[in-house]
């Protein structure tokens, strides 16, 4: 994986001609993740994927988190891999909430890498994070009807109060 | 051993006279009636439905009828593949509520008398997965005949449990689950409703049987 330098190296790079769209760098628990705005997610994934001397032309995963007290709020994760130099490197797309009933909306990157179509479909599924220009955005593995994004942080955790002792004495 | 087929040849020979006759009598027949006769043999021949949800198949349908514990023993081996042809269903882990609807078709396609085995926490009362995506016991959808508690119960569990629901078949409980649980009046139809008028055409080959027979 790239490290310290080499990551600013490749923000330097990508601010050349984008500018604006690498909001920060970090190393966590070893790992090397851009954060960006969401605006350039696409300019930024054909960059890492075509720029010589780069290479990412791997997303092993695509995935999406709630950071419900912190400001953006949502944040898809593109992991990609180059697979020559078996380096690894966390793309962080920040993405704020639009309020009450809108869903934050992003680019969909199924053209760049067609593997990310089902695993696009499943964060709209638990997150309700919509991909622009998803051939089929419809939910994936809960019931088609079902109302609500059950893995945000806000989405009651549902089921039953379970009647303990100690649930009974205190909240009875 | 030889004598009692003796005995029993001078029987069917019609032989066997006076109070020889009373004594084989009283060693070999015994008297019931033919709903206890039936029950008995229902409870013993009990087909279970192929069929696992999650963890709890490994304990249930798959170690219990495998040599060490047996259910053959107890006379449920003969797994069926489709509901039509099974007795008894098992509901061996959580059902989520995407498998909630499939579960219930499947409890709808089995014939009557049909018995439904909850097995584990999940299942009975949706265990430790208080969440979005599981139904809280499955008694919300369908009927219940026993319950067996454990994450995941043993297989001896499984055993015991399955020697209640044969006393319960023998305990001649009605046989229809709607009378059952007292439930009637719930059928759901498909679009158009029940036919309660028959069609013109068995109305008339009914008649016509009617007259064939001279009734």
């Amino acid at each position: 994986m790239p490290d310290a330098p080499g990551l600013e190296l490749i923000r330097g790079e990508i601010e050349q001609d984008h500018p604006g769209a690498i909001l920060d760098t970090g190393f966590d628990h070893g790992a090397a993740s851009l954060s960006i705005d969401p605006e350039h997610v696409l300019a930024v994934l054909t960059w890492l994927r075509d720029a010589p001397g780069q290479g990412y032309r791997f997303l092993s995963s695509l995935h999406a988190a709630d950071y419900l007290p912190a400001e953006p709020r949502f944040a898809v994760h593109y992991e990609l891999l180059n697979r020559d130099r078996v380096e690894r490197l966390r793309v962080k797309a920040l993405l704020a909430d639009p309020g009450e009933d809108a869903l934050p909306e992003l680019d969909s990157c199924v053209e760049l890498f067609p593997t990310a179509e089902f695993q696009e479909r499943e964060v709209f599924d638990f997150f309700g994070i919509v991909f622009k220009g998803h051939p089929d955005l419809t939910r994936i593995l809960l019931p088609e009807d079902y109302v609500g994004w059950p893995q945000r942080r806000d989405f009651p955790v549902g089921g039953e109060p379970v009647t303990f002792t100690y649930n009974e004495r205190n909240y009875g | 051993m030889r004598s009692r087929q003796l005995t029993a040849r001078d029987m069917l020979r019609g032989d066997l006279e006076g109070e020889e006759l009373e004594r084989y009598v009283e060693q070999k027949v015994v008297l019931t009636n033919f709903e206890k006769m039936l029950n008995w043999a229902r409870s013993n021949s009990c087909f279970p439905l192929t069929f696992g949800l999650a963890c709890c198949a490994i304990e249930a349908p798959i170690s219990v009828v495998t040599a060490r514990y047996d259910l053959a023993r107890f006379g449920a081996e003969a797994m069926r593949a489709s509901p039509r042809q099974a007795d008894m269903i098992i509901l061996s882990g959580r059902v989520s509520i995407k498998m909630a609807p499939v579960v219930r078709r499947l409890y709808d396609q089995m014939l009557e008398p049909k018995w439904a085995v909850s097995m584990g926490a999940c299942s009975s009362s949706g265990g430790m997965f208080s969440n979005y995506a599981v139904v809280q016991g499955a008694d919300k959808f369908m009927p219940i005949d026993l319950h067996i508690p454990g994450c995941p119960p043993r297989p001896e569990a499984v055993l015991y449990g399955f020697t209640k629901l044969q006393r319960k078949i023998q305990g001649n409980p009605d046989q229809g689950w709607r009378q059952r649980y007292n439930a009637a009046g719930t059928e759901e139809w498909a679009r158009g409703g029940p036919r309660s008028e028959p069609s013109a055409e068995s109305a008339e080959a009914y008649l016509a049987a009617r007259e064939l027979i001279g009734a």
